[in-house]
């Protein structure tokens, strides 16, 4: 085994990688329970790809009609559903799975915002988390097209017609995106084509920058300081820091195991999750000539949507409301500027950051409920209000971040027996 | 011993020439690439007209057919409902009632938007961001009082029966009306009118 080992290292570097990225890669000692949600959003990924390849044995991207008059996509999932042998399973750990990625992934950015991740020297980093981000909506939005239902028809009827606001190139762009005058053949069989080849090889590739650019910088901590300014002398390393393995991939495997119980529970008892996961419309086939009473993305979009929303036409124009909810996905990557405070946790900032934070956080949650719910009056002025809030949160922030009172940062990592 | 500068200035040369001419060559070949996602010719071709009878379709009442995959409403409007699209005309609460920054064909009479004024076609598809209106009578809380017409499930916007946009809709205009022509009383070509035949 040994001579094995010695054999490849010869030629490969595998303990050099090893040793860099796991057995010495030294991370505070004080992560907690925030921080379970970067590794399983590795877990969900590797689901994701897991169950993808096997439904792709057996789904169909062919919007034509069958014999009975269903698209033959639609039939193909059902038939995935109750005629491949634990073909079910198969489909709900991949719908279930997508919705868990973006919990994932809100739980992991949000836990950016409480400790300063994303600050000096971590912009990149997060950067490359947002492009991941972009990825992922993109990934999810082109799934959702493929049971070919009535919300993936119409879901993808809106969002592609949103391109069709856009001045001088819309109209074009978006014929030339869905491959045809009207959501069809030609676009179902590209999206499918994009979310099994392009976007998860993108993903895959993202991921694995994100993290060669956080060993090089090193992981953040709650308490949001550097522990490379503090290096034991004898051993080189951080005097903070412990391996990544085993301490942290046998933190890890706990937080796996609470993971995958919540998931198989979705997975088993509730796969819809209330039309949350799974809209109860897109158990109808696609109909062209029809849209349902009431339509809304899957809720992980709800926020953005409610933004999109909430803003009227100007001059007879929808493309300020589609900007601004662009603007609103995109301008998380200025934080890392956007905030000038002197420190980085959340632990050692003044009660306005908190604040800020936490109505935002409240806010978010709100503008995605109205996201699902449809126009009313009182509906579109809280939508109103809440993409005021929401943009406020940003605008404001060189301001209150800079005035906040800060408490002193420790030197070492606080950190309890 | 110094480089003399006449090499290097001939090595930027030739790289700064080597990368344009490669980013020119990728360029290239991305234009076939890029093409192939536009609509195909059969694509293209699949605008054929549809004939549609309508002697079945009472008054009241309408009925959708497909064309060019989207749906198209043909209405029988009774002359209640004629009556109610010329008083909204009047009013002053239709974004574009004279259908300016609308789609039409230029033959309609300006004021039902029709070729005969009991019988009313419409592209279904809201100019918002392309879902199809439901018809909606005026006792509907969803009119908002704009009397009977079309509301659009995905974004609010609201239709009088002439599918005229409401002001305060997120639709920028009205509804299209497609070219069309009778070929007889009682069928209706949707599709091609005396201009585009």
């Amino acid at each position: 085994m040994n001579k094995l080992l010695t054999w490849i290292d010869e030629r490969f570097p595998l303990i050099e990688t090893w040793k860099a990225h796991l057995a010495e890669y030294y991370a505070p000692k004080n992560f907690n329970f925030w921080y379970y949600f970067g590794s399983l959003a590795l877990l969900v990924l590797v689901i994701q790809i897991l169950s993808g390849i096997f439904l792709t044995m057996h789904y169909k991207p062919d919007a034509s009609l069958n014999d009975a008059g269903i698209p033959v996509a639609f039939a193909s999932v059902e038939y995935i559903m109750r005629e491949v042998p634990w073909g079910w399973l198969i489909r709900y750990i991949h719908s279930t799975g997508a919705s868990f990625f973006f919990i994932v992934v809100y739980l992991h950015m949000f836990r950016a915002l409480m400790y300063g991740s994303h600050r000096k020297p971590r912009e990149l980093l997060w950067i490359i988390g947002m492009v991941i981000y972009l990825a992922l909506m993109a990934e999810a939005f082109m799934g959702y097209l493929l049971p070919w239902g009535q919300m993936s028809f119409w879901g993808a009827q809106v969002i592609v017609n949103l391109f069709d606001a856009i001045p001088v190139i819309g109209p074009d762009l978006s014929v030339w995106i869905r491959g045809d005058y009207v959501i069809g053949d030609a676009t179902l069989n590209r999206f499918f084509s994009f979310h099994v080849i392009l976007l998860p090889l993108l993903l895959a590739g993202l991921v694995f920058v994100h993290i060669v650019a956080l060993h090089k910088v090193g992981s953040n901590n709650p308490d949001g300081i550097e522990i490379k300014k503090n290096i034991d002398p004898k051993t080189g390393h951080a005097v903070d820091g412990i391996p990544f393995h085993p301490y942290y991939t046998v933190k890890d495997i706990v937080g796996t195991v609470v993971f995958l119980a919540l998931f198989c529970a979705v997975i088993f008892f509730m796969p819809t999750l209330g039309g949350y996961f799974l809209e109860h419309n897109n158990f109808v086939p696609a109909d062209p000539l029809k849209t349902p009473d009431h339509i809304a993305p899957v809720w992980y979009f709800t926020p953005f949507y409610s933004i999109l929303r909430a803003v009227p036409p100007i001059l007879g124009s929808q493309f300020p409301g589609v900007l601004l909810m662009g603007v609103s996905v995109v301008i998380f990557v200025f934080l890392p500027w956007l905030d000038r405070s002197k420190v980085k946790s959340i632990r050692y900032r003044g009660s306005l950051y908190k604040w800020a934070l936490g109505i935002f956080a409240v806010n978010f949650i709100l503008l995605g409920y109205l996201g699902v719910k449809p126009v009313s009056d009182l509906y579109q002025l809280l939508a109103r209000i809440g993409t005021v809030i929401y943009f406020l949160f940003f605008i404001l922030m060189p301001w209150y971040t800079k005035i906040d009172k800060t408490k002193p940062e420790p030197g070492r990592v606080t950190w309890n027996h | 011993m110094a480089k003399p500068p006449v090499e290097d200035s001939t090595r930027r040369r030739l790289v700064i020439a080597t990368s344009a001419v490669g980013a020119v060559g990728a360029v290239a070949v991305a234009v076939p690439f890029v093409s192939s996602m536009s609509p195909s010719d059969r694509a293209k071709a699949a605008g054929a007209p549809v004939e549609v009878d309508i002697s079945k379709l009472t008054p009241g009442t309408m009925t959708t057919v497909e064309w060019r995959g989207k749906p198209v409403w043909i209405m029988h409007r009774t002359a209640q409902m004629i009556d109610e699209v010329k008083k909204s005309a009047q009013s002053d609460v239709l974004a574009d009632p004279e259908s300016k920054a609308s789609k039409q064909p230029a033959k309609l009479d300006a004021v039902t938007r029709s070729l005969k004024p009991e019988v009313f076609v419409a592209v279904g598809i809201c100019t918002h961001l392309g879902c199809s209106p439901v018809k909606r009578e005026a006792s509907d809380p969803e009119m908002r009082g704009g009397g009977e017409g079309f509301y659009c499930p995905c974004h609010g916007s609201r239709f009088d029966l002439a599918a005229r946009v409401f002001k305060g809709s997120p639709a920028p205009s009205n509804l299209e009306v497609p070219p069309h022509k009778y070929l007889s009383e009682t069928t209706i070509l949707i599709g091609e009118d005396e201009t585009t035949a």
